[in-house]
């Protein structure tokens, strides 16, 4: 983007209504600032993805395969046979544009072809084309069209222009879920060597060292020791987390994200406090250190690939079940895919928490539960000692993760941990919260530099709903449960509502955690005070 | 007005035209009474069953509901078993208010932008009431006209015929799921004309359906209301269809036999379009499956055999560090 593009003139740029060219007449042009960076051929070699090779969206020539049309409609084939859910969505869309205005990169493009209905017509007409007897005899006047190299460039922008959050099926009278149309379109590009640097490489990392980060072991170690520093310094207190530990009751994985960057590391830090507060026995893993999944942004292959570590690594150190941490796609890979991709989890137990006797019926099967639902089950059974005063200068909103709100309904579990760990809570308006949520801009791998423009763009809406309770009510700190939203608000919040704090639900639990032997707490886990000094002022 | 707009046009001026040439000019009533009907039944059922089959043995690899409330978790929480269900019984209950009431659509918002800044979301509520009334309309429309069917018409029919007559003024009585068909048939051809993003999308096989549904409706309402057609000798024809002793009576007016030839296209073409939303919402993964995926585990039949990086080969690349940063090994130094 140009740099010093400001909000009002984003917002300006908004494009009212659809142009008078109809969209198959509407050439879409790749150009600098709107394409994510192709993966680097050493990747997709690496991965034993078909067509590495060195090429630049922006070049003319894509150097696709020799018979890449055919390649395509293989590919098509292939998935409309394996998939009930493409076919039908290919065939029954009434085009009645319920969806059209629900994508948050639609509303903060005002570009038709980011209308999810629109956005299923660029693979639509090529399936008519391809695959109905009507699209054969009427051609264009079908609606279908044939496949070309211009089509390619267009599916490359506009599937990386989706986000997978789900929110227009959620409206659509039939449940169409663009989610599904992305990810084959995605796949079929990656039939011909077009995938994205920012989805391949932690791909290929997660696949070698265990996290997309490319974390090695012993680094991994070490970066959670200086959090341990930290949280000393912070309670006065030294936390040993056990890594690969043998024989623990629980195994713990969440995304690497919250290993690397602020603010993540501050919900890290929550965990480990967390942990210890309740003595758990637990262990860490170097080689499952990754919660989040990549694979989902790639195929159901690679998916599955990549989550097999977590059962894998459960089995070899003899757990009995698996607790995750917050974070967005992730949980929609445990809660809708893991168990069909790498059950039955026989070797684990049905998990039960250790501090309160609660059995998780709900994971009975994949044994695997998440944070929310621990620490909720904690705090309903009054095992926490808390005190919320802690995070009394942030004002908190919370902001749905898509996944969790719309692949799994946790909705009330996280809110009724931030309600209890901080005493200012206010919602966002009801269109954009719970499954109304409006995405970050970001998910499903598109969180990378060059496309900051669209980010901003796609992340609008929501970023405009925190607007209104940072107005309304002096909201100061968007809580969120997912890793990606800890990395994409941050720039999102400091573009359109500067003076909003990007925070996971447990750096807030983290804060208010009254620990046993614990010094005066002053900082909190930003180290920080735990005050304003205004507010202290006047305190005194 | 754009190419699809006036290709569905002209294709259902064809249609309008074709019986009417074909019994006023070159008087092939029979053709037009007996052999298509039969044929557009034939197309119908033969379609319909295809189509179905063509989804229902294509698998379903994942478990994939959009969640649209509270998941089933712990017992204290309130779960949302209408939207997000857990049980079987809540995914009858799901289908049932997405079939029925259409409930996904009622939900529709519709997004401007206020004071230059503000995104704003208001309640839509016309699409939803439309196409309610719209369908409605057409199935107790559609229902009715089995009375054509039958020498005497079966009690249900009469009870649906004196509900829809309810608010009669005069003679004939007033059915109003015919008038309601043709004006929300009219609406929804309005809105996809009207709002741009509906507009811009928009094909002729979305243009096409509604062309022929409110000429279906105009001419049926013209037949009963206006123009003096001969019921006796219609229902003879119909009837005779019906029970498989095709009669074709002289006295029948080429009004009709539009009407019919129109009804019979709708029906032919139903199968190959995307009229079929009909059967395919009872297939949607996004809406017919209980999300419980982590409680009991869904079976992929085609679950692909991967390959993963082993905890051994991860271990094998890094193990010198690994002990000298002190991390358990389950090899020591080989």
């Amino acid at each position: 983007m140009s740099e010093d593009l400001k909000p009002e003139e984003i917002i300006k740029s908004i494009k009212p209504g659809p142009p008078s060219t109809p969209w198959m007449d509407v050439v879409s042009k790749v150009e600098a600032g709107n394409y994510c960076y192709p993966s680097q051929p050493k990747t997709l070699e690496f991965l034993g993805m078909p067509n590495p090779r060195e090429w630049s969206p922006a070049d003319e020539d894509w150097k696709l395969p020799e018979n890449w049309q055919e390649i395509i409609h293989k590919g098509f084939k292939e998935r409309l046979d394996k998939y009930r859910s493409l076919k039908v969505f290919m065939d029954i869309c009434v085009r009645c544009g319920a969806c059209a205005d629900k994508c948050h990169f639609f509303l903060g493009s005002g570009d038709p072809k980011n209308m999810p209905y629109l956005r299923a017509e660029l693979l639509r007409s090529i399936y008519r084309n391809d695959f109905t007897t009507f699209g054969k005899i009427l051609g264009k006047f079908s609606g279908s069209r044939k496949l070309t190299k211009d089509i390619i460039k267009e599916w490359f922008l506009y599937f990386y222009q989706c986000s997978e959050c789900r929110r227009c099926s959620v409206f659509c009278p039939y449940g169409i879920d663009t989610a599904e149309i992305t990810m084959m379109g995605r796949e079929l590009l990656h039939l011909l060597g077009i995938s994205i640097h920012w989805i391949m490489d932690p791909v290929a990392n997660c696949t070698r060292t265990g996290n997309h980060l490319g974390i090695q072991p012993q680094n991994f170690k070490e970066i959670i020791e200086f959090f341990c520093d930290d949280i000393e310094e912070i309670t006065g207190l030294r936390i040993d987390p056990p890594f690969n530990k043998k024989g623990a009751e629980i195994l713990f994985v969440t995304p690497s994200g919250d290993a690397f960057a602020d603010p993540g590391t501050y919900t890290f830090m929550g965990y480990l406090m967390l942990f210890e507060h309740i003595g758990l026995d637990y262990t860490l893993s170097t080689y499952a250190s990754e919660g989040g999944n990549f694979g989902l942004f790639t195929s159901s292959e690679t998916m599955k690939k990549l989550n097999a570590k977590m059962y894998a690594e459960a089995k070899r150190l003899g757990v009995k079940y698996i607790l995750g941490g917050e974070c967005g796609h992730m949980w929609r890979v445990v809660n809708q895919y893991m168990g069909t991709m790498n059950g039955p989890a026989d070797f684990l137990e049905v998990p039960k928490s250790p501090i309160t006797g609660t059995v998780f019926e709900n994971a009975r099967d994949t044994k695997m539960v998440h944070i929310a639902e621990f620490v909720a089950d904690l705090i309903k059974h009054n095992k926490l000692k808390l005190d919320p005063s802690r995070n009394d200068k942030r004002i908190v909103t919370f902001h749905d993760s898509c996944n969790p709100s719309r692949a799994m309904g946790l909705l009330e579990e996280p809110r009724y941990v931030i309600k209890n760990v901080c005493n200012n809570f206010y919602e966002m308006p009801d269109s954009t919260i719970r499954e109304n949520t409006f995405c970050c801009g970001s998910g499903s791998g598109l969180n990378t530099e060059e496309i900051m423009e669209t980010r901003l763009r796609g992340g609008l809406p929501r970023a405009n709903a925190v607007k209104y309770v940072h107005e309304k009510y002096d909201v100061n700190t968007l809580a969120c449960i997912c890793a990606i939203d800890r990395a994409a608000l941050p720039p999102l919040m400091d573009y359109w509502v500067p003076g909003v704090d990007v925070t996971g639900m447990c750096e807030l639990l983290g804060n208010a955690l009254v620990m046993e032997g614990e010094i005066k707490r002053e900082l909190d886990l930003r180290m920080e005070p735990l005050k304003d000094e205004e507010e202290e002022n006047t305190d005194e | 007005m754009n190419i699809h707009y006036l290709f569905a046009l002209f294709v259902a001026l064809l249609c309008i035209f074709i019986p009417y040439a074909g019994v006023e000019f070159a008087h092939m009533q029979t053709f037009f009474g007996v052999f298509i009907p039969y044929l557009a039944i034939v197309i119908f059922t033969v379609g319909v069953i295809s189509k179905m089959l063509s989804w229902v043995k294509r698998p379903v690899p994942f478990r994939i509901p959009t969640t649209c409330g509270q998941q089933k978790s712990l017992p204290w929480i309130k779960s949302n078993c209408i939207d997000n269900p857990s049980s079987f019984f809540g995914v009858i209950l799901r289908m049932a208010f997405e079939i029925l009431t259409f409930r996904s659509l009622f939900r529709n918002t519709k997004s401007t932008i206020k004071e230059g800044n503000k995104f704003s979301y208001e309640w839509e509520i016309f699409l939803w009431v439309g196409a309610l009334a719209f369908h409605y309309a057409f199935f107790v429309t559609l229902f009715r006209h089995f009375r054509l069917f039958f020498e005497n018409t079966p009690v249900c029919i009469q009870i649906v015929e004196s509900l829809d007559g309810l608010m009669q003024i005069g003679l004939p009585i007033i059915y109003m799921s015919g008038i309601v068909l043709f004006f929300a048939a009219c609406y929804l051809l309005f809105r996809r004309t009207y709002i741009p993003q509906v507009r811009y999308g928009s094909l002729s096989a979305d243009f096409f359906p509604l062309f022929l549904i409110i000429t279906i409706a105009g001419t049926g309402i013209y037949m009963r209301y206006f123009g003096k057609v001969d019921i006796v000798a219609i229902k003879e024809l119909t009837a005779g269809i019906f029970s498989f002793s095709p009669k074709v009576p002289e006295n029948v007016s080429s009004i009709f036999y539009i009407h019919l030839f129109l009804v019979c296209v709708l029906f032919a073409y139903f199968p190959f379009s995307k009229l079929m939303h009909a059967g395919g919402i009872f297939l949607s993964p996004t809406r017919n499956l209980a999300n419980n995926s982590r409680i009991k585990r869904h079976i992929n039949p085609w679950n692909p055999k991967v390959k993963i990086h082993t905890y051994e080969a991860y271990e094998n690349e890094f193990r010198e560090k690994m002990i000298e940063a002190g991390l358990p090994v389950e090899k020591e130094g080989a």
